[in-house]
């Protein structure tokens, strides 16, 4: 009949439009799903390399933004079409998901051959993150499930040239919270830039600069005690924590909106001279050399608050690649990730990309902005080394209750109440 | 004569007030559209608000062909044309059998999309997502099918009114021409509701094409997203080339302000069906 | 007659299509969001019911959850100013068009330019045109110091009035279609019953009083009901506009959206019910009280 005919070709032509897709990943050919950005060209460079070594394909594929990422990734596990390698964006306990589901390959054994040949050439700080410790409380085997790429760390950047125009010492940073502030302020007034700017919308950069003040001010067990929850968040020091915010926001250093600024606006701001100082990770280098190839400026460990006690930075692996354990190239799959983790890659990947390497070999080659960094390599702290993590939901009221008091809408007193309250709900 | 006046000053009154609200809502679209044509420098120094002299089409290409947006575009197209063929077809088909045909169950069937009408999944997308992710359908003709199903219900509703309200005697004719019923249906049926079809395609189409949440969620290759999912993504990227991002809110926008400027009665009419239904 | 087996299957099979994709889509996710709320399933790995299954403790959490009863708070404010406000203004640009002459086509045709376009479009644009420097070029406010009214100038997208200033957003938005349905509502009105009340000697007011307000109150009501509706679940808007502002304007499709994407399906799909149910409710008792609105004033008018 013909209409049905029509129909059927109307149907028809409709799926053909919509439905041709998903090319199968050829056998012989290795892909790797990232989401960084900023080393799409010299990742693909690393692949021709390859290519030309050993004759074996690669290919990267660039995802963005991140967030897409994470669910392209999820999404792939359940259907079963992960790539050889992929990164994972999230906390340990996504990780150790894949991982009890399968999707993730131990690499333990081929890290320890051979004399530990593999495992030696990270900084051991950077290779903790991916680990799995005997203790771990995610219920995973343990052992090291990816290679980094790269080492991150955040700090404090502060703009040399801003510091000039504000007739402070542009080799001087701020050594305190109270100096930060007069900093910050006097370059408000005298430049008319903002003194601070950071994408404190994305919870996350928000609640590393709070983990670096909360250790400093209460020392690290007491503050994995409070994740334990041993400490309450209402205890004096964590109201501390969270009146340092407050500060901030009463001393105007900086601007408004900063609560739902993204760090990509952000890095724009500082990068174009319009803030004095800003916290970020250390990929940031090559962003604001991307924006801005004149940005003089430096890194600075964080303005202590307690001169006395310890500072430990928010700092481990940047990017991390894990081994898909259902991929028939996985053998491939590791030699090249041996392979990218060599110092010669490494080396390539710090003066293209302006990153920390993962590699500790590779310190002669970095750029000195970069270089200054390495110092706090021996301090780092992070969320994946610790023995437990706070929950995510704790987390969550904890980012969003330092962005109201950055929003003057709160006063610490109340945020801390709430944080832990919500802990309370969480862990009963 | 002091009556008059004192009308014509209401008049006065009146325009006034309606033109405020009028220039509100015309006002940042020319705003958005001289930026558009605006360098970065010159927005910083004029914020839009002097008229471009010299108009600069640069952000346009790059916005439509360097980063993409034809292929945003298309996709959306080709979402909402599609779509809308499924729920066109499907749903003249089912609203045509609830009206015309008789077959066990129907009422049972029909009162069963409209409680889906009267309940609408809020959230919906999350079961859908899940749904789709199970049966690992998490790309074009996945959002096609599950886009068609949300504007299904409504649509068979206001279809069936409609034939409802129109006489048997054309299909009566049919039948005894001979026709079957699929052949009266397209022959007879559609013909008849074209009126209301009208409003259900211009719903939907804008339901579609406005669709951002599913779409947002489902699709992690840049070359499937539709406009406004891929929108909110360039936005993320291009944060302070605000010239740029004004460049694609226009190229989004005009095309949409323009059809409804040539059609405005069926849009009017299309976006109201939600409420005439109620 | 009674049809024949053959002839009803081909019935049938007319409403076979819209059946299964109903089926598929609509029927069976919404029973797999029971099944999965009641899992801390996270998406990653294959679903297993008992390895995942967690009882009631999502719905318990969420019962005690601050921040997602403060999203409802949040999307209850704004639905307040888009009842009250966005509805008063609809109404009174309803009243203004219905008696102006001149221009009428004119104003209907820009009031509705809004309705028409995505809320990511209006939610980007607003952004852009109120954004305060250094990421943002503080067009408003610039606007507002050259023209005298320098005193509102404020941090627009995230200062102590976002959650107003969001609401007037969304109202602004939405006014248009609202304005479209009154207006369809007063038009319906007989000139002759306001020809009656001049003769027998009513003022302007006297007639709004008495023929206007209960003659437009089934469509009000309609209009009402769906503003709720349509803004309890408005997000995307937002999400363009200022992302939540750290809670101020989190509403809760917000998020469940991002609880989805982080892959905590179980408990976005609990929030997905606890939502439905809340709007279910509050609609069934809307067209409740419509419907004796209705039954007191008589049928809408068409």
């Amino acid at each position: 009949m013909k209409l049905l005919k029509f129909i059927l070709l109307l149907l028809i032509s409709g799926t053909m439009v919509i439905g041709c897709h998903q090319s199968k990943p050829k056998e012989n050919k290795i892909v790797i799903w990232h989401w960084i950005t900023d080393r799409r060209d010299a990742f693909d460079f690393l692949a021709q390399k390859y290519k030309e070594e050993t004759g074996i394909e690669v290919e990267f594929k660039l995802f963005f933004p991140p967030d897409i990422y994470g669910q392209k990734v999820i999404a792939a596990a359940r259907a079963g079409t992960l790539p050889d390698i992929f990164g994972i964006l999230g906390e340990k306990k996504t990780v150790a998901r894949f991982i009890q589901a399968g999707h993730i390959l131990d690499l333990t054994a081929v890290m320890q051959d051979d004399n530990l040949s593999w495992k030696s050439k990270f900084y051991p700080q950077t290779l903790e993150v991916t680990e799995f410790s005997d203790d771990n409380t995610y219920d995973v085997k343990p052992g090291i499930y990816g290679v980094p790429i790269d080492t991150n760390v955040m700090q404090f950047v502060y703009n040399k040239k801003l510091f000039q125009a504000a007739g402070l010492d542009p080799k001087k940073s701020p050594k305190t919270v109270d100096e930060f502030v007069s900093y910050a302020k006097t370059i408000q007034e005298k430049t008319g830039e903002v003194g601070f700017i950071s994408g404190w919308g994305e919870g996350w950069l928000l609640h590393a600069l709070a983990v670096e003040w909360a250790i400093n001010i209460m020392g690290e067990k007491k503050f994995i005690d409070t994740i334990e929850g041993k400490v309450s968040y209402m205890d004096e020091e964590w109201v501390k924590v969270f009146s340092l915010f407050e500060r901030l926001r009463n001393e105007n250093i900086f601007p408004a909106n900063i609560a739902t600024m993204t760090n990509k606006e952000a890095e724009d701001a500082f990068a174009k001279d319009k803030a004095g100082f800003s916290f970020n990770g250390s990929w940031s280098v090559n962003v604001y050399s991307q924006i801005n190839p004149e940005i003089d400026y430096a890194f600075f460990s964080l303005p202590v608050v307690e001169v006395a006690n310890q500072v430990k930075v928010w700092g481990g692996a940047g990017s991390v690649f894990r081994v898909n354990a259902d991929s028939p190239n996985k053998d491939k799959a590791i030699d090249f990730l041996r392979w990218i983790s060599d110092r010669q890659q490494q080396d390539y990947l710090v003066v293209e990309t302006n990153n920390l390497a993962a590699n500790r070999y590779c310190e002669k080659s970095l750029p000195p902005v970069l270089k200054d960094l390495t110092k706090s390599f021996n301090s780092f702290t992070h969320p994946d080394n610790w023995r437990l993590n706070e929950d995510a939901r704790v987390i969550e009221t904890f980012n969003k209750g330092l962005q109201q008091i950055v929003m003057g809408l709160k006063t610490a007193q109340d945020v801390a109440k709430e944080v832990q309250n919500k802990k309370e709900k969480v862990t009963r | 004569m002091l009556y008059q006046i004192k009308k014509v000053i209401f008049v006065i009154f009146l325009h006034i007030f309606l033109m405020s609200v009028a220039l509100s809502c015309i006002f940042p679209f020319i705003w958005m559209m001289n930026v558009s044509l605006e360098t970065q420098t010159q927005y910083d120094q004029d914020y839009g608000l002097r008229p471009v002299t010299n108009p600069n089409f640069q952000n346009y290409k790059t916005v439509i062909i360097d980063e993409g947006f034809w292929r945003y575009f298309l996709n959306s197209f080709v979402y909402t044309f599609v779509t809308v063929i499924f729920i066109v077809l499907v749903s003249s088909l089912a609203a045509y059998a609830f009206s015309r045909l008789n077959f066990p169950g129907k009422n049972f069937i029909f009162y069963m999309f409209l409680a889906a009408m009267m309940i609408p999944l809020p959230a919906g997308f999350v079961p859908v997502y899940t749904l789709l992710q199970q049966f690992g359908l998490l790309n074009r003709t996945g959002y096609v099918l599950a886009m068609t199903n949300i504007g299904l219900s409504i649509s068979i509703y206001l279809l069936k009114t409609f034939f409802d309200q129109l006489p048997r005697d054309l299909e009566d004719a049919a039948k005894i021409d001979g026709c079957s019923k699929l052949q009266t249906w397209w022959h007879v049926g559609l013909p008849l509701v074209m009126p209301a079809l009208g409003v259900v395609i211009i719903f939907n189409a804008l339901n579609v094409w406005n669709e951002f949440v599913l779409a947002s969620l489902m699709f992690s290759k840049d070359s499937y997203m539709p406009l406004q999912a891929g929108l909110m993504q360039f936005s993320g990227k291009m944060v302070t080339e605000h010239t740029l991002i004004m460049a694609a809110l226009t190229v989004a926008a005009l095309p949409i302000i323009f059809l409804y400027l040539k059609m405005q009665k069926q849009f009017v009419r299309g976006l109201t069906a939600g409420a005439v239904v109620g | 007659m009674k049809a024949s087996l053959k002839d009803n299957t081909a019935s049938f099979s007319f409403v076979l299509p819209a059946l299964l994709i109903f089926l598929v889509f609509y029927v069976y996710p919404f029973f797999y969001s029971f099944v999965l709320s009641l899992t801390d399933y996270s998406l990653i790995g294959k679903f297993n019911f008992k390895n995942s299954f967690v009882g009631l403790q999502n719905f318990k959490d969420l019962l005690v959850d601050i921040d997602w009863w403060k999203s409802f708070y949040n999307a209850g404010f704004i639905t307040f100013f888009a009842l009250t406000f966005q509805n008063i203004l609809a109404l009174l640009l309803a009243l203004a068009v219905d008696k102006v002459i001149r221009m009428r086509k004119f104003y209907r045709v820009v009031f509705f330019i809004l309705p028409v376009l995505s809320e990511i479009i209006i939610g980007l644009l607003m952004k852009q045109f109120m954004l305060s420097e250094p990421t943002g070029r503080d067009v408003l406010n610039n606007i507002l110091n050259n023209i005298g009214l320098g005193f509102m100038a404020q941090d627009w997208i995230a200062g102590h009035n976002v959650r107003l200033i969001t609401a007037l957003v969304h109202c602004w938005k939405g006014f248009g279609w609202a304005f479209v349905i009154l207006l369809a509502g007063l038009q319906s009105i007989p000139d002759q019953l306001y020809e009656a009340a001049r003769i027998d000697g009513a003022n302007t007011w006297q007639q709004f009083c008495k023929i206007t307000m209960p003659l437009l109150m089934p469509v009000s009501t309609l209009v009402m009901v769906l503003t709720i509706l349509g803004t309890m679940q408005a997000f995307a808007m937002i999400l363009a506009l200022n992302q939540g502002a750290g809670g101020e304007t989190t509403v809760p499709v917000m998020i469940i959206y991002n609880h989805l994407g982080t892959g905590q399906a179980g408990l976005a799909c609990a929030e997905g019910l606890i939502l439905g149910a809340i709007l279910v409710v509050v609609s069934f008792t809307m067209f409740y009280v419509s419907k004796i609105i209705r039954e007191k004033y008589g049928v809408v008018p068409n």
